[in-house]
């Protein structure tokens, strides 16, 4: 998808209007591992970009979520409670974890597809 | 081969053990205490005789790897044997059967045993005092960052902020946000060491000290650590070591003469107290004068060879434990010290180090060794290599060996090395065994390229094969959000859990 | 050896410690035989003056207790006692299952849902549940009320001040406060009103915090019946020695609500591929290892060998061997006290309170007491009143299923004389 952003702490938006939507990135969940839980804020709770949000865990490591952008939580998926391996096989779409009404301008630090491969492929050694 | 649960054995016709009765007339609690106190049924524990009890446990006991069966070679961990005659000097009633609120003059061997063995580690560290309050390392290492934190106030300075290197144990960032500070990561460089540069741009006027341990966790002496000391100290920061590898060098060199100030001890892992399958260990702390009036309280004071416990101590960072410490563990450190001597506790760091470089070398060119030697007490090599070509990865390695009457190393640590193996072979293996336990990585290793996915079914011949922890931790979440009536972390009767 | 790693000498592999620091040697005696190093330890053993297990009634949170002889039995097999942490599951279910039993064993007790493999000790136990409920709550104030042991109040505020949690003492809880925290019975061995002190937290949001004593849990209500969200405690009566105060084991339950922030390790079931149920440590994310500096607590290690003690204890007694030694020793302790009271110038500290095995009572010039007895190789009561002003005079006796009938006659007679 052409409009999806991304973070250096490898969490993902895309934008429609004024409305966000929010999750890790394939590269993400691949390092985790087989995600087991999730601690997710409720809806309504507003964020400003960068704020902690809520952590993910897998057997062997967990990770606190950083919200790329800032706005008002609309939804939260209440799917991952019961099927967190979601994040795992759809990062990019049943996987999704948060859906926000934006508040302001996206922040300028976000990346695009190209910048945020090399952000990965440093990473990956 | 399994063994069913406790409560799985429990028969309801089993009768209680026989104990003594009253033998006196006097009330029962139903008799004086009001209903609502009592308990309205008795305990879910189970029933079992003796001998179902004694062969419960045994057959529990035979499904445990244990260092008095083969070789450990977790890194990190000092497996060195555990001497029996520390199990018999502890076991004396003079030491097992004492109170602890005993009076002073009825336990002057003890207080003696505790001064005698703060004498011993002063010596072995480079300390001025130590407390052996705490129960482990991760209580050590706290109690020394409480100690710094409580100096630093007593000359006004507000300090809020610690260093600890990428490769440092988890125990250190933790302890350390545990005694009010904010970490702060600092880099090692190529070569595996900390970096002067990185360590340089990150000390301030908030730096309230840098906790380290040398070797560090790749098993590499910080040549530089001297250096590092004087870097740290003119900020007027403090140096804390990490004991978790003091194995490498007594009778070698001192932590405190390299410019530490806090120096924390693991007793369970260079002064051989067991480990019990985790715990009980037992941490203590030595500090440099500056630090001593911090000491947690009581401390062991000996005037004309009278020993007495001072817990006057105004500027104490108070107690940690309860009474003193894990004297338990105190006493086989003490026993291990003394049958050792200086001598022999020299001995055992140089073959500790030989045995690591001899392993390191069997294994090179088998194993990636990411950085350059000659190393310490242990070593980190890497999986990458096999991951990259074969898809095997260092935790099929590790079950591997379980399939050879070998332990495991330990593996993904430290973090900066991808695909960790670290072994610590420690003074306890012989040649022999060293050249069996390389035979068998080489073995693994050569399966790799072979037959990659017969390594990712290992271990077969252990009691369980992997068990499969991502199902579990699921099956607990689902529990712990309300979605299920199986607890996983418990039993409990099959009428109520499904599985 | 040396020829296999190519070098010519041990001084080779230490050419990365600058010479500055070299020692020549360690400055300590030279080794010993084993039986001199025996011999040397015993002489120190020996300064010690041991009092025999029926003649102690002195308790204080540590307890003389009968200890079957199934426990030293198993905690002293090598597969136990040298076996590490178990990081490598198929190799260690022994110790996983041991703990698994453990926790479940804990867990019951209390009532609650979820016990972890343990903890270091009763004090540290309650600086943990401490530091559970204010990072569960928000808050920063923790209530302690009563006479909780004292060194677990020290210990807690040693904690307390590294997190910024403030230890009040006394009063009533209030929307600051993040627990209250009691024990039952109190150091003093008095029974507390634990469910008014339960509701009193949860009234303002706060969780309850029990302190218990495990032995007692056998005829008392558990802390799950009166509604508290953790329960803590010292492990020493269930078949480990006085050891002179370690290493014992302390224990943590708390409900299902709470177990993500329980501090330490916790095994839980999993199956292998071929469907057999083994032992693995669970929730690790939760723990130093992997959340840093994040964690709840730094707490690595368990007391996993005394675990086991306590679980070989707990089996051999079972639910009615445990009760019959709680009530043993409650009948045995209401006789002492009773006779104890009616010494001239001798009364109970604290006469409309109810107690279980512990009791203060107040006698005239306590420390002279207490010599009268050492004399007669008689550990007595404990001087509560170098903890508490208010106490003066104040001795707390102590009674179990060791102290027969005829150590209480003996004890009588020696303050007699």
């Amino acid at each position: 998808m052409a409009d999806r952003r991304y973070t250096k702490t490898h969490e993902w938006v895309t934008v429609d209007g004024k409305h966000a939507t929010i999750g890790i990135t394939d590269f993400a969940q691949s390092q985790l591992g087989d995600v087991v839980f999730l601690e997710l804020p409720s809806s309504g709770r507003k964020l400003t970009a960068r704020e902690t949000f809520g952590v993910v865990e897998s057997v062997k490591a967990a990770s606190d979520l950083y919200s790329p952008v800032a706005g008002r939580i609309t939804e939260v998926n209440e799917k991952l409670a019961s099927r967190p391996e979601l994040i795992n096989s759809d990062p990019y779409g049943e996987g999704w974890i948060l859906k926000l009404d934006l508040a302001g301008d996206l922040p300028p630090d976000l990346l695009d597809e190209t910048d945020y491969k090399k952000v990965t492929e440093a990473s990956a050694h | 081969m399994t063994e069913p649960l406790s409560f799985e054995l429990s028969r309801p016709a089993v009768d209680p053990p026989r104990l003594p009765d009253a033998n006196v007339a006097g009330p029962s609690p139903a008799d004086v205490l009001p209903r609502g106190a009592l308990r309205a049924k008795p305990p879910g524990l189970p029933r079992l005789s003796e001998p179902e009890i004694m062969r419960h446990y045994s057959r529990m006991a035979s499904l445990n790897y244990s260092i008095s069966e083969n070789f450990y070679p977790l890194g990190s961990c000092t497996m060195k044997y555990n001497p029996v005659v520390n199990e018999a000097a502890a076991a004396l009633p003079g030491f097992a059967e004492l109170h602890p609120y005993q009076d002073e003059e009825t336990v002057q061997g003890a207080l003696e045993l505790m001064w005698r063995l703060e004498q011993a580690l002063c010596a072995i560290v480079g300390v001025d005092r130590v407390t052996l309050q705490p129960a482990a390392g991760a209580h050590g290492e706290w109690t020394a960052l409480r100690m710094i934190r409580a100096y630093q106030h007593s000359r006004g300075e507000a300090r809020t902020e610690v260093l600890v290197p990428d490769s440092a144990h988890g125990t250190n960032p933790a302890s350390a946000a545990l005694s009010g500070f904010q970490v702060v990561e600092v880099k090692s460089g190529g070569d595996g060491r900390i970096s002067l540069a990185d360590l340089e741009s990150k000390l301030s006027p908030r730096t309230s000290a840098l906790m380290l341990t040398n070797p560090n966790t790749l098993g590499l002496f910080e040549r530089e650590i001297l250096d590092i000391a004087e870097l740290v100290h003119s900020t007027g920061a403090m140096l804390y070591y990490d004991g978790a590898n003091l194995n490498a060098f007594m009778g070698i060199c001192r932590p405190g003469d390299m410019g530490f100030d806090a120096v924390h001890m693991n007793l369970h892992k260079t002064f051989t107290t067991p480990h019990g399958g985790g715990g009980p260990g037992a941490g203590p702390v030595g500090v440099k004068s500056e630090l001593v009036p911090f000491l947690p309280a009581p401390t062991v004071e000996r005037t004309n060879g009278r020993l007495t416990l001072d817990h006057k101590r105004p500027q104490s960072i108070g107690r940690v434990r309860s009474f003193y410490g894990n004297f338990g563990m105190l006493v086989r450190a003490y026993t291990y010290i003394l049958a050792m001597g200086g001598d022999g506790l020299s001995q055992a760091s140089r073959d500790a180090v030989l045995s690591a470089n001899y392993l390191r070398k069997l294994l090179d060119g088998h194993l990636e060794m990411p950085h350059d030697g000659p190393c310490m007490h242990e070593f980190v090599a890497s999986a990458h290599n096999l991951t990259v070509q074969d898809g095997v990865r260092a935790l099929d390695v590790a079950k591997a060996l379980l399939d050879r009457e070998f332990y495991a190393p330990t593996v993904y640590f430290p973090l900066v090395v991808p695909e960790a193996i670290m072994v610590e072979p420690t003074e306890t293996e012989s040649k022999a065994t060293l050249d069996a336990f390389a035979q068998a990585v080489r073995e693994i290793v050569a399966q790799a390229k072979t037959d990659p996915q017969g390594l990712h079914q290992e271990p077969k011949r252990t009691p369980v094969g992997r068990l499969d922890e991502v199902a579990a931790a699921r099956r607990i979440n689902a529990y712990l959000q309300g979605q299920s009536e199986d607890p996983v972390l418990r039993w409990k009767a099959a009428a109520e859990s499904p599985s | 050896m040396l020829e296999t790693i190519g070098v010519s000498s041990m001084n080779d592999l230490l050419v990365d410690i600058p010479q500055t620091l070299r020692l020549e040697s360690l400055q300590l005696p030279a080794g010993l035989s084993e039986f001199e190093t025996m011999a040397q330890v015993t002489a120190l053993a020996n300064r010690n003056r041991v009092f025999a297990d029926r003649l102690t009634f002195r308790g204080g949170g540590v307890y003389r207790r009968f200890i079957p002889a199934a426990v030293a039995a198993v905690t002293s097999k090598p597969e136990f006692y040298t076996a590490y942490t178990p990081y490598q599951a198929e190799a260690s279910q022994g110790t996983l299952q041991a703990i698994f039993e453990f926790q479940t064993l804990i867990a019951e007790l209390a009532g609650l849902d979820v016990a972890n493999a343990s903890l270091y000790d009763g004090a540290t136990a309650v600086a943990e549940a401490a530091m559970m409920a204010y990072v569960h709550t928000g808050r920063n104030e923790v209530l302690v009320s009563g006479y909780v042991h004292p060194e677990y109040v020290q210990v807690l505020r040693a904690f307390g001040e590294g997190r910024g949690i403030k230890v009040r003492k006394g009063g009533e809880p209030n929307k600051k406060t993040a627990a209250v925290i009691f024990q039952q019975p109190d150091f003093l061995g008095l029974l507390v009103d634990p469910r008014a002190l339960t509701a009193a937290a949860h009234e303002v949001g706060a969780l309850a915090i029990a302190a218990v004593d495990p032995i007692s849990l056998a005829i008392l209500a558990p802390p799950g019946e009166y509604d508290a969200d953790i329960a803590v405690g010292e492990g020493q009566q269930l078949g480990l020695p006085p050891s002179f105060g370690g290493p014992h084991v302390g224990f943590v339950a708390c409900k299902r609500e709470l177990v993500r922030k329980l501090p330490g390790r916790l095994v839980g079931t999993a199956h292998d591929a071929a469907g057999r149920r083994g032992f693995v440590l669970a929730l690790a994310a939760r723990e130093q290892h992997i959340r840093r500096e994040k964690a709840t607590s730094n707490i690595c290690t368990n007391h996993s060998l005394c675990a086991l003690a306590a679980a070989v204890y707990l089996t051999y007694m079972g639910p009615y061997g445990l009760r019959q030694v709680a009530e043993v020793s409650f009948t045995r302790a209401h006789v002492l006290a009773e006779r104890l009271a009616a010494l001239p110038g001798w009364e109970l500290a604290f006469p409309e309170r109810q107690f279980l095995n512990e009791f203060p009572i107040r006698v005239p010039k306590g420390s002279a007491v207490v010599r009268k007895l050492a004399r007669k190789g008689i550990l007595g009561g404990l001087d509560v009143n170098r903890w508490f002003r208010e106490l003066k005079g104040v001795l707390t006796f102590t009674c179990t299923e060791v102290n027969d009938p005829r150590a209480i006659d003996e004890l009588l007679q020696a303050l007699a004389s």
